[in-house]
């Protein structure tokens, strides 16, 4: 991509203005704001109900943070937190092991030199992408209860780590083609230690990359509802399954509270992410 | 392009992970190796398996399950063999379905994409930005709150009623088109994602060169831009086509679970009251074939498209 | 890759330890909303037991669960009548005696001998009810108690009306509307009632058990399957939902707390019940879900208006209900069949 950019602005300049009308094609605009319009209508609409004083959940009555209050400090205060919890532990463990392993993965494919069996090992990486998540839970389920393993908090660690791999692979190994091997060549031909290489000059370079994959990893892992239940044990709960047994009933404020939670967290996270990619391609 | 990075190939071959592939793959290997491939082929082997009675199986091979799927013999098994339409059906409602969820978004993704990557640089990524926020919200919190905009009760015919638009409410909620809105809405930045990146990375002296051979604004998009982003277009369809097929969130809470898709039905043998193993593991493994088959069909055009270019 | 290791060992300690060091636990096998959480908060309270619920909808998807590896892990669940029969039949149970249980004279006469567990051996009554349909008399106004509303509904109810998700108790209503007997083997019979309930599903707007009081409460259906509890819960929300005793007939069931076989706390577990059986305690559970106890001396900790509650109250010409018959396992999968059929 940075190769393209300098030929096409050298050539166009002239003809920018020619070149914007070109571009243009009528309704596309519409298209775009009619398509942010339906990605964000539902969102929003929540997060207002969330603030709803009336027990009803269509009549707005005003005003109110009670059902915050009812998340944080009511009856099912405690089950809440316990799924959350477990949710935190399972995420960020599942991304930090998925992140080492699609590091290592990521540097073997994208540096490594051709390999009998290269194109195999891109496409099992991929594989869970590829799988639809109801097979993979199946899948995983059945191998469970045919090995006997006890089906709780570590089953879902497991299961999410698989599915993780891949998500972070792709922005790191993403970030790993765009690091010219001219860093590494030097560090090389100064005779640093292969490991010396990587630690002091590959992996700082590699940190955005690292960082987005974990990211994606951590909030896929934190998402995840087929699966997980799938695969989770008595009385285990994540927040999605909590969640989902909650809403299964109805749809109750408390629930819009939760959501509206959930998503200025994932707000954040992205913000985040958004933020140290951005520092990321300055340097 | 990653390809030029390195400016000499034999300098190339210095490359710090030599010696180290296998040490470096051998995680990602193992993981998926054991938590994934050899999960698959025990469900294939439990998919030979005979049903216990609501869960579990019994250790007799048998290909029960799969005919089951395929063959009809009426409901008392005695009526003359002939090919059973059930499940077929359940298969091509799910597949239709998905289709649809398909090119909706992609009649939305692809302008959306298009605009976001013409747009100037900054808003740019702005736009990437807020396009990917949905995204990172739980898939059960985007379908339920689509639950509660379209009911009957919901906001939606509430103000339309408000504002005397009509008298009486809009049936949404349990309807096919509630399915259908629940996986276009669920997918949607599977498909602008993938299509941005290309576009953003095409080059527009192509169409430059199209308009100067006098050719009109529509058939320079048609002949000249989706061709060459072509390979993204494809990205979003699969990204959006594979989940919708296994989806039952929509299903289940936007379409009132009345008629099976096949994420319900192979749940409802795991997770609900059917408990026969072995045919959801058949579904699920007769599921896996039709993917793997469209996505070696993918590869090949991938392939020959790539050799056309040379 | 030894970091990896490590971290793995460490979370296997995590976990491992984890368990080890908590106090002593009660794993609850449920059905969804269907014991206050105070309850399990006083529970916790007077005996130090930590407890674990999670829920079910229906009683076949509970059994499938437990099949699929959930035994072992649970040390109660409360299945319905016919459920019992069917769990012990494979085994599923525990058995205990009644001098294991403080409270087991608690338990009232004519819940002691039943057929499904003769002499309590497995289980104890949790709550009894009836299962049958509510209908929104805000948008239908004519007769209710016939079971016609559901499956050949006047046109005010069409594409309206929600159903249990449920291949037990739908069917077994469905064969009421009918007449035709349960575990029916005959074909011309089996037939007639698959043919009835593809045309009736035309009129349905959804499948849904758990959801089975919000559909009607937030107006997505104007009449829907419900037992009589749940339907009382409703009408609490919505004034104009009325229950139905129909002409035909309807379903009664009695859910019951059983020991589970392998159970990981037999001990909390018998505690548990003994717990479940005190009248003020079962009298909280009755207050909150809106059925009845099988146990002596809740009277007087009941809720006033529980007593006048349409809901438990049948017409004096309402039918008496059935209960649902357990079908041998070759019967049952010609039904599992129709269903499959019904939902393609």
């Amino acid at each position: 991509m940075p190769a393209a950019k300098p030929i096409q602005r050298g050539v166009v300049t002239d003809m920018a203005v020619a070149n914007k009308k070109m571009k243009w094609y009528p309704g596309f605009r519409e298209i775009t704001l009619a398509c942010f319009f339906i990605l964000y209508a539902p969102l929003i609409i929540v997060m207002i109900y969330s603030f709803n004083a009336s027990q009803s959940i269509t009549i707005w009555g005003g005003f109110s943070l009670q059902w915050y209050e009812e998340v944080f400090f009511g009856i099912e205060a405690e089950k809440f937190k316990k799924a959350t919890i477990n949710s935190l532990i399972i995420a960020i463990m599942a991304a930090v092991v998925s992140t080492v392993i699609a590091t290592a993965a990521a540097l073997a494919m994208v540096r490594g030199k051709a390999f009998k069996g290269k194109s195999l090992t891109f496409g099992l990486i991929n594989l869970p992408l590829m799988v639809p998540e109801i097979v993979t839970a199946v899948a995983t389920l059945i191998f469970f209860s045919v090995i006997g393993f006890d089906r709780g908090v570590l089953s879902i660690l497991l299961a999410h780590i698989v599915f993780c791999i891949p998500f972070a692979y792709l922005p790191i190994s993403a970030r790993l083609q765009g690091i010219s091997s001219i860093y590494e060549q030097a560090g090389r031909d100064l005779y640093a230690t292969p490991g010396q290489t990587f630690l002091l000059i590959l992996f700082p370079l590699m940190v955005p990359g690292i960082l987005s994959g974990f990211l994606l990893a951590f909030i896929i892992s934190l998402d995840d509802f087929i699966i997980t239940n799938f695969v989770k044990g008595a009385g285990v709960e994540t927040l999605p399954t909590a969640i989902f047994g909650a809403v299964k009933q109805g749809i109750k404020p408390n629930i819009m509270a939760i959501s509206t939670l959930m998503l200025t967290v994932s707000i954040v996270l992205v913000s985040i992410s958004y933020l140290i990619s951005r520092i990321g391609r300055q340097n | 392009m990653a390809g030029m990075a390195s400016p000499k190939g034999n300098k190339a071959e210095a490359s710090i992970v030599d010696g180290r592939l296998g040490i470096l793959l051998l995680p990602s290997w193992v993981v998926i190796g054991i938590l994934l491939v050899i999960p698959v082929l025990i469900m294939f082997v439990y998919s030979f398996l005979t049903q216990d009675f609501r869960g579990g199986v019994i250790w007799t091979f048998t290909l029960e399950a799969y005919d089951q799927f395929f063959i009809d013999r009426g409901l008392f098994g005695d009526e003359p063999a002939q090919l059973e339409w059930t499940y077929i059906l359940i298969f091509w409602r799910s597949f239709l379905q998905a289709f649809f969820a398909m090119i909706f978004c992609l009649l939305i993704g692809f302008p959306t994409a298009y605009f976001m990557a013409t747009s100037p640089p900054k808003s740019r990524s702005f736009l990437l930005f807020l396009v990917t926020i949905p995204y990172w919200v739980n898939l059960l919190i985007r379908t339920v709150s689509m639950k509660f905009l379209i009911r009957d009760t919901g906001p939606i015919n509430e103000w339309l009623m408000a504002f005397g638009m009509i008298d009486e409410p809009i049936r949404m909620i349990n309807t096919a088109f509630a399915v259908q809105l629940g996986l276009f809405y669920s997918y949607l930045p599977f498909m602008v994602l993938p299509i941005y990146a290309s576009i953003e990375r095409y080059n527009f002296v192509l169409s430059e060169a199209a308009a100067d051979l006098y050719t009109g604004r529509w058939t320079t998009l048609f002949k000249v831009l989706i061709p060459t982003v072509k390979p993204g277009i494809i990205a979003g369809c699969i990204l959006v086509f594979i989940p919708s097929l296994g989806a039952f969130l929509a299903p289940d809470l936007l379409g009132g679970a009345k008629n099976f898709m096949i994420g319900s039905l192979v749940e409802e043998q795991f997770k609900g009251q059917a408990g026969d193993w072995p045919f959801g593991a058949a579904v699920s493994m007769i599921l896996l074939t039709i993917i793997m088959i469209v996505l070696l069909f993918y590869a090949r055009s991938q392939t020959n498209s790539a050799g056309r270019g040379h | 890759m030894r970091k990896l290791t490590t971290l793995m060992t460490a979370a296997t300690m995590v976990f491992a330890t984890g368990q080890s060091i908590a106090a002593e636990k009660l794993s609850i096998y449920h059905w969804f909303e269907y014991i206050p959480q105070e309850l399990l908060n006083k529970f916790t309270a007077e005996t130090g037991i930590e407890v674990v619920m999670d829920t079910y909808d229906s009683n076949e998807a509970m059994l499938a669960n437990l099949k699929a590896g959930g035994m072992g892990n649970y040390d109660v669940a409360v299945p319905g009548d016919y459920m019992v029969e069917i769990m012990i039949n494979e085994g599923m149970l525990d058995s205990f005696a009644s001098s294991e249980l403080s409270n087991f004279g608690n338990i009232e006469d004519k819940w002691r001998d039943v057929s499904f567990d003769m002499g309590r051996k497995h289980s104890i009554p949790y709550q009894w009810g009836s299962t049958s349909f509510s209908v929104d008399t805000s948008v239908y106004g004519g007769d209710i108690n016939t079971t016609d509303i559901i499956f050949n509904p006047p046109s005010e109810l069409k594409g309206k009306i929600n159903v249990l998700d449920t291949a037990g108790e739908t069917l077994v209503f469905a064969s009421i509307h009918m007449g035709i007997p349960q575990c029916s083997t005959d074909k011309e019979q089996l037939k007639a009632l698959s043919k009835m309930l593809d045309g009736a599903k035309k009129n349905w707007a959804s499948f849904n058990s758990d959801g089975a009081k919000d559909v009607l409460v937030s107006g997505d259906a104007a009449a829907g399957m419900i037992w009589n509890g749940f339907g009382a819960k409703a009408r609490a929300e919505n004034a104009s939902l009325k229950y139905a005793y129909p002409k035909q007939g309807y379903i009664v069931w009695m859910d019951n707390v059983v020991l589970l076989k392998d159970a990981p706390n037999r001990d909390a577990a018998l505690k548990f019940m003994d717990f479940l059986l005190e009248p003020e305690n079962a009298a909280a559970v009755t207050n909150y879900a809106r059925y009845a106890a099988g146990v002596k001396g809740v009277g007087k900790h009941l809720d006033a208006e529980l007593s006048e509650a349409l809901e438990n109250n049948p017409p004096a010409d309402a039918p008496a209900g059935q209960f649902v018959q357990v079908c041998d396992q070759q019967t049952q999968g010609l039904y599992d069949a129709i269903w499959t059929r019904l939902k393609k």
